[in-house]
C-alpha cells in the first residue's frame, strides 16, 4: 500500500485499525500533520470510525468492522473501505494546519530528594544543577503524543546539552517524576517501572479520574516547566 | 438485590466490552479478555451484549446471592457449584436467596464470566464499567473484588416465582459449548514489521509451538520462544498498538498484547491475532502451547461476522425463551 509519491504509508493494525505513517521519526512538521489529520477524521468521521490515536509520526484509526460490513458490498472488506475513506480524506488539504493546542505551564520541584538522577545527570553533562534546571525550563515543549500510562505525555525536544539515552533497565519510578529520555521529556502520572532519568517532580495531577477530561494535556499542546522549591511543592 | 463476595478470588473484576474514545489520552481500553464469552453469558440471561459482568480467574471468588436472581456462566470451566451441587456452564440458572456460587478446580480455559440478569448497579467511568486497574477507576471502585464487597443489582424483579422448590433451577436453554473444541491454532494477520523477520524466523513463527510463560496476565502474554531474529533496520518510534498485537522484544522473544495493554508501543509489530480468535487467546494460560498461522483480512472479517451472527441467534433464542417464562 506504499503508494507512488504520497508522503505517507498505510498499513493495517490487525483487523480493527489502520495506521497512516508519515515517516517513523520525531519531527515537529510531521507531528503537526498527524494532529491536524486526527482532528479532520474526528470532524468528518466515516461510518464505523471509533477513535483516532495520534503518535509521533503516525495516526491510527480504530473502526468497527462489523458495523462497516453491514453497509458495504459483500466481497469487499471493511479494511478496504476504511483505506479508501482514509485516502480520500488525506487527498484533501489538512484542515488548516494552525495549532489548536493549549499552552500549559507546569511546576516542577528540582530537588535531589525527589529526583534520583538530577545530580548524576548534571555531573555527567559537566554542568551545574542550576544550569540543568535552566536548560530544562527554557524550552516550550511540544506534546507529540500520549501513551504508556493514562495521561503520560511524550514531549520534546530536550536541549542537546542535557539529553541522555534511557536506562538499560526500567526502575521503580514515583508518581509525578519528571524524566528525560534522549530528546524526550515526560511526567509519570502514576508510580510505575520506568526507564527515564528522573530530574524533578511535579505536584500537578496530570491524570484525575474525577475530572470530566481526566487527562490534563493532549497531543499538540505546548508545555513549559517552571521551577518551584520544596516548600511550594509541599503546599501546592 | 445484591450479591456479596464472601471469599475473594485471585483476580476477579467487573468488565464489559471495553472503554473506547480515550485511547488518545493514554487510557488503556480494559474490558473482558474474552468478550465473546461475556456476550454469551449476557445473552443467556437476556442482557444487552455490552452489559458488565464479573471476570473470574482461578482460584475464583465465592459469591452469595441475597435475593433470587437469574445468572449464567460462560468462558472457562472452573467446576462451578451452587450450595455444593455442580451446575452447568453456558446455561441460564435461577438461584435462590442465600445460595452460594463457588468454583472448585480449573478444567478448561483461564477466565470465566458471570452475568446476572439486569446487570450491576454501577456508575460508568468514561462510558464504560470496565475496571481499569492502572487508573484505579471504573468497575467496582477501580479494583478487584474483595471479601465483603456487595454488588447491587439493577433488576428489581423477584425471580422467586421461577423457583417452586427451594432448590436452584437450570433453565432449559443453553449456548453450544464451543470451549469443548478449543483450537490451539491461532490465526494472525501480518504486522508492519513482519517482512523484517529472517526467512528462518518466519518459518519458525509459523511452524513451531509457542509456550505461554508464567508472565501472562491481563496486560499481555510473554511467550517462551527461542529468540527470533530480524534483518537489521531502523528503530521504530512509538505508535498505536492493539489487543492481539504480537511484538518482538529486544531479546528476540514475543509478547502478545491483551486487554490491559498500553495504548502505544515501540517494539516491532510482527503480527496481529484476528479479533475472532481473541476468545481462544483469552482462554490460554501459563504452560499452554499455541501455533500461529497466517490468514488474510477477508477471512478475519468473515470469521468475526460469523461469530457475531451466532451471538445474535443466541440472543434472539434466549429472549424468546425468557418471554415464555414471563
Amino acid at each position: 500500500m506504499n503508494g507512488g509519491n504520497r508522503p505517507y504509508e498505510l498499513f493495517a493494525l490487525g483487523d480493527t485499525a489502520l495506521t497512516i505513517d508519515w515517516g517513523n521519526r520525531m519531527d515537529e512538521q510531521i507531528n503537526r500533520e498527524v494532529i491536524a489529520r486526527a482532528a479532520q477524521f474526528r470532524q468528518q468521521p466515516f461510518p464505523g470510525l471509533l477513535e483516532t490515536v495520534p503518535a509521533y509520526s503516525s495516526l491510527t484509526v480504530f473502526f468497527d468492522p462489523l458495523f462497516i460490513r453491514q453497509h458495504i458490498s459483500p466481497g469487499k472488506t471493511a479494511m478496504e473501505y476504511v483505506t479508501e475513506r482514509a485516502e480520500a480524506l488525506l487527498g484533501l488539504p489538512a484542515a488548516a494546519q494552525q495549532e489548536t493546542g493549549r499552552r500549559v505551564r507546569i511546576p516542577v520541584c528540582y530537588d535531589p530528594s525527589l529526583a534520583p538522577e538530577l545530580e548524576w545527570l548534571a555531573r555527567e553533562k559537566e554542568i551545574s544543577v542550576e544550569e540543568l534546571i535552566i536548560l530544562h525550563t527554557t524550552p516550550v515543549y511540544r506534546v507529540y503524543m500520549m501513551g504508556f500510562l493514562p495521561g503520560f505525555a511524550y514531549m520534546g525536544e530536550v536541549d542537546e546539552r542535557i539529553r541522555m539515552p534511557r536506562k538499560p533497565q526500567p526502575q521503580p519510578t514515583r508518581a509525578g517524576s519528571v524524566g528525560i529520555a534522549g530528546r524526550q521529556t515526560g511526567i509519570y502520572p502514576f508510580a510505575s517501572p520506568g526507564g527515564w532519568h528522573v530530574i524533578g517532580n511535579s505536584p500537578v495531577q496530570l491524570f484525575n479520574k474525577s475530572r470530566e477530561e481526566p487527562t490534563l494535556i493532549s497531543a499538540g499542546d505546548r508545555v513549559q516547566f517552571y521551577a518551584i522549591d520544596k516548600y511550594e511543592f509541599a503546599h501546592y | 438485590m445484591s450479591l456479596r463476595i464472601i471469599k475473594a478470588g485471585i483476580l476477579d473484576t467487573i468488565q464489559d466490552l471495553g472503554r473506547y474514545g480515550f485511547l488518545a489520552g493514554g487510557i488503556n481500553p480494559s474490558g473482558a479478555m474474552d468478550r465473546y464469552a461475556l456476550q454469551i453469558a449476557n445473552a443467556l440471561v437476556g442482557n444487552a451484549a455490552g452489559e458488565a459482568g464479573i471476570e473470574l480467574h482461578f482460584p475464583a471468588a465465592v459469591i452469595l446471592f441475597t435475593e433470587p436472581a437469574l445468572i449464567a456462566l460462560s468462558g472457562a470451566d472452573f467446576s462451578p457449584s451452587i450450595n455444593g451441587e455442580p451446575v452447568p456452564m453456558q446455561q441460564c440458572i435461577v438461584v435462590n436467596k442465600n445460595d452460594a456460587l463457588q468454583f472448585h478446580r480449573p478444567r478448561k480455559g483461564a477466565r470465566a464470566y458471570l452475568a446476572v440478569a439486569g446487570g450491576f448497579l454501577l456508575e460508568d467511568w468514561l462510558g464504560s464499567r470496565s475496571t481499569n486497574l492502572k487508573a484505579v477507576a471504573g468497575g467496582y471502585h477501580g479494583r478487584r473484588l474483595q471479601k465483603g464487597d456487595e454488588l447491587l443489582l439493577n433488576s428489581k424483579k423477584d425471580y422467586g416465582y421461577l423457583l417452586p422448590g427451594k432448590k436452584i433451577r437450570v433453565m432449559p436453554w443453553a449456548a453450544d459449548n464451543k470451549y469443548e473444541e478449543l483450537s490451539s491454532e491461532i490465526a494472525v494477520l501480518p504486522g508492519h514489521e513482519w517482512g523484517r523477520l529472517t526467512a528462518e524466523a518466519k518459518e519458525r513463527f509459523l511452524h513451531s509451538p509457542f509456550l505461554i510463560t508464567k508472565l501472562a496476565d491481563r496486560m499481555g502474554y510473554r511467550l517462551g520462544n527461542e529468540p527470533l531474529t530480524m534483518v537489521p533496520g531502523e528503530e521504530i518510534i512509538s505508535s498505536a498498538v492493539s489487543m492481539g498485537t504480537i511484538q518482538l522484544l529486544p531479546d528476540g522473544k514475543l509478547i502478545v498484547l491483551m486487554a490491559d495493554h498500553q495504548t502505544t508501543g515501540g517494539y516491532p509489530r510482527l503480527a496481529h491475532v484476528i479479533t475472532a480468535h481473541h476468545s481462544i487467546l483469552a482462554q490460554l494460560k501459563s504452560g499452554d502451547a499455541v501455533y500461529f498461522r497466517l490468514t488474510d483480512t477477508l477471512t478475519a472479517e468473515e470469521l468475526l461476522a460469523r461469530q457475531q451472527q451466532h451471538l445474535r441467534q443466541l440472543q434472539h433464542a434466549c429472549t424468546l425463551k425468557l418471554q415464555q417464562y414471563g
